[in-house]
């Protein structure tokens, strides 16, 4: 938040005014909700489910029990948004470059249209793709039996990288479609190769669009419940799924928000590093989209 | 409310099933059967939508709002009975399906859930009661639930210190249904189940996505109480879990679509799926198992701070009403305790073994209890395990 400096009385208090909804939304909608986490983490979980006052580090201390939900979470969503990355990259740079302005956008479209139902839907479609009178009934057909596609890591990660797929190709399509044409001929005239063009110019100069659709993406994956769920048959269990059991299940309300607290610590670390590793290579340009 | 306001009818409810049934059978004709049940006039008169099915005119509930919020199951309604009240009423029904009574309860506990009439089971009521959550029933503005014609085995659990909190919906057990073309072994207790799991069906079995089934199956297994939550007996309904974990389809209370799709071949099942997914798969066998499992009845109540309380009493009594129930039924396939709605159903229904299990076996089935629902122990285990 730039903050205005100078203008004397009545511009600071015009200021004032102005940043007072957006504070106050920061604080009712984010700061306070946050600030309830915190304190319930602490706290114990009432006889009947729910939360009691208190002050224990009990839940933190409980946390190791939940590590294989941590680890699942901390495996498949920096491999999703990877894996989204590279398929996307290439559909983003047809879409950018390659194709003509006549089907751009009706291309585009056909990239939003899945938005348009929801994702829980569209998984559930998946599901029946999935499942025995699915795929693997045309593979039998074709002599390939005992196929198991449903409820293994490949589906929920078909899931994933289906689900997120938009997400990451939208910043990239922008930042591809900012670039001046112009510096891929100056490259070429000073004798690079096509391939010398795309990893020293196109790459990086698409790398701020790359680095939000990461975030995106990954942000996003920190929080999936649903795609494990349902094609992962309740087998592959993220922290999101730890989550919504705990609340809406065991009701153990402050062990759950003990989980949330280290996620969204875990979260702010990992963005953070990733912040400072993408953003130092821009080397000061400040054109992310974040 | 009038007390005879069927008077005017041209048919009783029991009488049309009794008509229908001849009808059926042949012994009447069909031009018999459209004038007796005023049929015949209904599909004369096109838009006037079967008058004598739904006879209850708005202006006898009084002024009801145009708004119900109900919380329930998934598949456990027909919807025809929900639309019939909205048209007659001017009530729109905004449902909510719910996996498990944990999940209603952790609505109800958060505050502000705003519902108006949701189902909770059996076991779960006097929790709901020491919370404060439900209200007592005023019965005189249900005149459709008759407490005489109840089976108090399965309505009992709604009195709590001598106070009426919730009139029966349905009841049921909880087995297992197992596709027979591919488990030809025959199980029949839930220590056949697991070990069928982990041995000839590996990979394709299904347990509930909720505590008090699939633990309670483990417990049945190793002969303790459905209900237990002994930290010994525990640990090793624990253990027993997380060794069959891998060999397991799914974990999930969604298991229709496994089922049929032939994914899984056994799974942990409510008599209502075993009947709707025998019927149309012949090969599908719903069993009882024979070292235990749950008897359940539900039942509908209304939360304490419900904002539409007319029009929940007016959508309660509309559910009450026999033939509603019955109709009900005929989607669902899950039995009630109401004797006035097993008197329209047809002899074979009442001697379904999938509906009425053999009594040896019911004998062995336990009720939920209300320390399974919220001892923190029992949530714990079926979380380890989900995560595991």
């Amino acid at each position: 938040m730039a903050a205005a400096t100078a203008g004397g009385r009545k511009g600071s208090w015009l200021t004032v005014a102005l940043l007072a909804p957006t504070s106050a939304w920061f604080l009712i909608l984010l700061v306070m909700p946050l600030a309830v986490v915190v304190i319930f983490s602490f706290g114990a979980r009432a006889p009947m489910g729910g939360y009691a006052a208190a002050f224990t580090f009990e839940q933190y201390a409980n946390l190791p029990s939940r590590f294989a939900a941590f680890k699942n979470t901390m495996t498949f969503a920096p491999l999703g948004t990877l894996l989204c990355l590279l398929i996307a990259y290439p559909l983003a740079y047809y879409l950018a470059v390659k194709v003509s302005p006549r089907w751009k956008l009706l291309l585009l479209v056909l990239v939003i249209v899945p938005f348009w139902t929801s994702l829980l839907i569209r998984t559930y479609a998946w599901i029946f793709i999935l499942g025995g009178r699915g795929i693997p009934a045309l593979l039998e057909l074709i002599g390939i039996e005992g196929v198991r596609l449903i409820n293994t890591p490949g589906a929920v990660m078909l899931g994933i990288v289906y689900g997120y797929l938009p997400l990451m190709v939208f910043p990239i399509f922008v930042s591809l479609e900012k670039l001046d044409k112009g510096l891929l001929e100056v490259s070429s005239d000073l004798g690079g190769t096509p391939l010398r063009t795309f990893l020293q110019v196109t790459l990086p100069l698409s790398m701020p669009g790359m680095a939000t659709g990461c975030m995106l993406v990954f942000i996003l994956l920190m929080g999936e419940f649903l795609i494990p769920a349902f094609l992962g048959g309740g087998k592959i269990f993220f922290i999101g799924n730890a989550l919504v059991d705990l609340f809406l299940q065991s009701r153990n309300w402050p062990f759950g928000s003990a989980v949330a607290v280290t996620l969204v610590v875990i979260m702010l670390i990992t963005v953070s590093l990733y912040m400072r590793l993408t953003m130092g290579k821009s080397t000061g340009r400040d054109e992310s989209l974040m | 409310m009038s007390k005879n306001y069927k008077d005017n009818l041209p048919i009783t409810a029991v009488k049309f099933m009794e008509e229908f049934r001849r009808y059926r059978k042949g012994s009447v004709t069909r031009r018999h059967f459209l004038g007796v049940t005023g049929l015949g006039t209904a599909m004369a008169v096109l838009g006037a939508a079967v008058p004598g099915l739904a006879p209850r005119a708005a202006h006898a509930y009084g002024e009801l709002g145009d708004r119900l919020v109900f919380s329930t199951w998934p598949n456990y309604h027909n919807p025809v009975n929900l639309e019939e009240f909205t048209e007659t009423t001017g009530v729109n029904i905004q449902v909510n399906a719910f996996g498990s009574n944990e999940e209603m309860l952790a609505k109800l506990q958060a505050g502000g859930a705003g519902w108006d009439v949701f189902v909770p089971t059996n076991y779960t009521i006097t929790t709901y009661v020491e919370l404060g959550l439900i209200q007592e029933l005023d019965l005189s503005l249900i005149p459709n639930f008759d407490a005489a014609s109840q089976n108090p085995v399965f309505a009992g659990p709604a009195t709590v210190n001598g106070k009426v909190y919730a009139v029966p919906k349905n009841w049921g057990t909880t087995g297992f249904v197992v596709n027979t073309k591919q488990i030809t072994s025959g199980p029949k207790s839930w220590k056949d189940f697991f070990d069928v799991t982990m041995g000839a069906g590996s990979g394709h079995t299904i347990v509930h996505d909720y505590q008090l089934t699939t633990i309670g199956a483990a417990m049945c297994a190793f002969g303790f109480s459905f209900n237990s939550i002994v930290p010994e007996e525990l640990d090793k309904a624990e253990k027993l879990l997380i060794d069959a974990k891998p060999h397991l389809f799914a974990i999930t209370s969604d298991y229709q679509p496994g089922m049929r799709s032939g994914d899984a071949w056994m799974s942990i099942c409510w008599t209502g799926d075993g009947k709707q997914l025998n019927t149309d798969l012949p090969e599908m066998e719903y069993v009882v198992a024979s070292d235990g499992g749950e008897l359940w009845s539900d039942f509908y109540a209304i939360p304490s701070d419900a904002p539409h309380l007319t029009a929940a009493y007016a959508f309660i009594n509309y559910m009450q009403d026999p033939y509603i129930q019955a109709r009900d039924f005929a989607v669902h396939g899950y039995p009630t305790s109401d004797s006035r709605v097993d008197a329209m159903l047809p002899a074979d229904t009442i001697n379904d073994p999938i509906l009425y299990p053999a009594k040896e076996l019911m004998d062995g089935l336990e009720f939920g209890a209300a320390k399974t629902l919220t001892d923190p122990g029992r949530a714990e285990v079926m979380a380890r395990f989900k995560s595991a």
